[in-house]
């Protein structure tokens, strides 16, 4: 394998006294590698590999890299779905990389996520009107049914749908619909952070725009702040104010949106830039 | 969902053939005090052996025909020409609580004491075996939904939960169910009977048998069920069910056991025969249901005798085909309905 390129980091150093909404540092994540009769442990994969990055406020930070490249897995991290091997994640200001799971409920109804999968990111045996009940079950305990129906209906006309669908089912509709369902959901809780898991990657070309829009609109209107994953740049040239570029779990490049494409400084970055069909 | 699933069966000719039959055996199970003439215990010892009594129209009304012994020392009967009685309906006789409700002594038919009716013929004791086919169908049917219930409620949270947590509790878990599987099952079968015996009435042996079953038959569906949890566990809904902070409790219930359904509603059904058959093999061998309770398996074991054989009496082996049919009845049920949920016959309904 060739020489890796130095890591370049092109980011404006943060004005005094901000501190990042998300701030991740050396972030590592190995996944054992088992093989054999007994199925041992042969090794490790480092998915992620001292990864550092910070997200502002209100900004949205574009990752992208190769398939494999780890992304999943650090948005993964950030919603404590894994547990870092090392390397810690603070969310404004205060750890909560290392926090217990019941340490970290309060957290859940700030950091969401959307997936990449539309198909399978809802229960095919939950109605939408339970699907976007659930999340308010568990953070607004207090609310009543009327409430509750009230809120989901509420938060389908955010996403563009109608409340009459709440009692349908998710196969009955579309890949974007489903993704718009999945919005509504992970917008239930009132977040202010957003991991997007490549949330256009699955969809028709032609609805991908809509998604993108609809986050953009949602992004303005509620203040939210968005890691937005994807493997290719130009989904995330439209969205981003900064860009993370990964390969093999570690971070090549991070600089702004615009100075990215302007001036590549990182060898795989160009590659990447290379593989964007202009448009 | 379950309308779906009862509607195509409903569409497919084999399902409903299914449905009906059971639907009937059921239905005479839940009114077998109302439908059968006799209690299972009413002995008549001077018509013991007796053969299926034909019913002839008089009048156009139906009669019983009366038969006599031919040969006083063997249980050989003829029947007397020309000698009828009238078969009655809505007979009063032994009180009895409809469907377990309203205490009442109406019977469907009977026939005027003396005489007897035997639709089924009677055995040693000259028991009336159509009534005791309805009471022991109490036993014989309801053993495989009860056992089933404890099964796959045990199955499924065994096995789910290893499946979903992983790790020490899967470890745990799947050592448990390889250590029941690997024990042979008649012999765990027969030595649970014997070991937990003595905490139980005789009357209490229907509650053991569904014990000890189920003890035996979680195992298989645990590990089934864990293979699915695992894949279930990655799916994208569950994570997102994660991510918005749902105990892992409610994760098992709301998304796994409604995603796990049709497969326990498949299993379920074509495990019910195994849970009639082991009862019927625990009866047989004198392990399960003892007299004075009665059921299908009982039955077959007091029609055990070379006289069955040598002298014809195929009536005492009306519980043989009652087993037979309803066996044969649910494991159709089941294959129709693996193909009903079947994703790769699935089309849009899910
Ligand atoms: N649970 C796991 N166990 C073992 N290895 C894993 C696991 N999850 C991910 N990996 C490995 O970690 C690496 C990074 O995976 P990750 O899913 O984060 O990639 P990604 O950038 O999201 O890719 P994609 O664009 O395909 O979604 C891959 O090599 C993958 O095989
Ligand atoms: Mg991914």
């Amino acid at each position: 394998m060739a020489a890796q390129a130095e890591e370049v980091d092109r980011l404006p150093p943060l004005p005094a006294g901000e501190t990042p909404l998300v701030r991740a540092e050396g972030l590592t994540v190995h996944f054992p590698v088992r093989g054999g009769l007994w199925r041992r442990v042969r090794g490790y994969v480092r998915a992620v590999d001292n990864v550092s990055f910070r997200v502002r406020r209100g900004t949205t930070v574009g990752l992208v890299g190769e398939s494999g490249s780890g992304k999943t897995t650090i948005g993964h991290c950030l919603v404590k779905l894994l547990r870092p091997n090392s390397g810690s994640i603070r969310y404004n200001g205060s750890e909560i990389g290392s926090l217990s799971k019941r340490a970290f409920f309060p957290y859940r109804k700030r950091i969401q996520m959307i997936f990449q999968d539309p198909f399978n990111s809802l229960n095919p045996r939950m109605s939408l009107a339970k699907i976007l009940a659930e999340p308010l079950e568990i953070h607004f305990p207090r609310m009543s049914v009327q409430q509750r129906r009230d809120r989901a209906a509420e938060l389908l006309e955010m996403v563009g749908l109608e409340a009459d669908h709440l009692p349908r089912y998710p196969h009955e509709f579309s890949g974007g619909q489903r993704q718009r369902i999945g919005i509504a959901r992970a917008l239930a809780v009132e977040p202010d952070f957003i991991v997007c898991d490549e949330p256009v990657s699955a969809l028709d070309v032609s609805v991908q725009a809509g998604i993108v829009n609809l986050l953009q609109d949602l992004q303005q209107e509620l203040g939210l702040t968005y890691l937005f994953i994807a493997h290719d740049l130009a989904v995330v040239e439209h969205i981003s104010d900064e860009v993370l570029v990964m390969k093999d779990g570690v971070i090549v490049e991070q600089a702004g949106s615009e100075e990215i494409y302007r001036n590549p400084g990182h060898p795989y970055t160009i590659k990447l830039l290379r593989a964007v069909p202009s448009l | 969902m379950l309308r779906y699933i009862l509607r195509e069966l409903l569409r497919r000719r084999l399902g409903a053939v299914c449905l009906i039959i059971l639907a009937v055996l059921y239905a005479a199970t839940i009114l077998s005090q109302f439908l059968a003439p006799y209690l299972p215990t009413d002995q008549d010892l001077k018509h013991s052996y007796h053969p299926p009594t034909r019913i002839v129209l008089k009048d156009w009304r139906p009669h019983v025909q009366v038969y006599e012994r031919v040969d006083p020392s063997a249980a050989r009967y003829g029947p007397v020409e020309g000698k009828t009685v009238p078969l009655r309906f809505f007979v009063s006789g032994e009180k009895y609580r409809f469907l377990g409700l309203f205490p009442t002594k109406t019977h469907l038919f009977g026939v005027d004491e003396p005489h007897r009716v035997y639709l089924l013929g009677s055995d040693a004791t000259g028991r009336d075996v159509f009534s005791r086919l309805l009471y022991g169908a109490q036993v014989s049917l309801s053993i495989g939904f009860i056992g089933i219930l404890v099964t796959m409620s045990l199955g499924f949270i065994v096995g789910s939960a290893a499946g979903y947590f992983g790790r020490y509790v899967d470890f745990a878990a799947m050592r448990l169910v390889e250590f029941v599987i690997a024990i042979p099952s008649l012999y765990l079968l027969i030595a649970l009977r014997g070991a937990l015996a003595e905490y139980f009435d005789p009357e209490q042996m229907y509650l053991l048998i569904v014990l000890i079953l189920s003890l035996i038959g979680w195992a298989g569906a645990a590990r089934i069920i864990r293979g699915m949890a695992l894949s279930l566990r990655e799916r994208p809904f569950v994570l997102a069910a994660e991510v918005m902070g749902q105990s892992s409790g409610r994760i098992l219930m709301r998304h796994f056991l409604p995603n796990l359904a049709s497969y326990l509603l498949v299993a379920a059904t074509l495990s019910i025969p195994v849970y009639i058959l082991a009862e019927a093999s625990l009866s047989f061998l004198g392990l399960g249901i003892q007299e004075p309770g009665t059921s299908w398996g009982l039955m077959l074991k007091q029609a055990q005798e070379l006289k069955v054989f040598t002298l014809g009496l195929w009536w005492l082996l009306t519980p043989g085909a009652a087993i037979f049919v309803t066996v044969i009845t649910f494991n159709m049920l089941g294959d129709v309905l693996r193909d009903i949920v079947d994703p790769r016959h699935q089309m849009t309904e899910d």
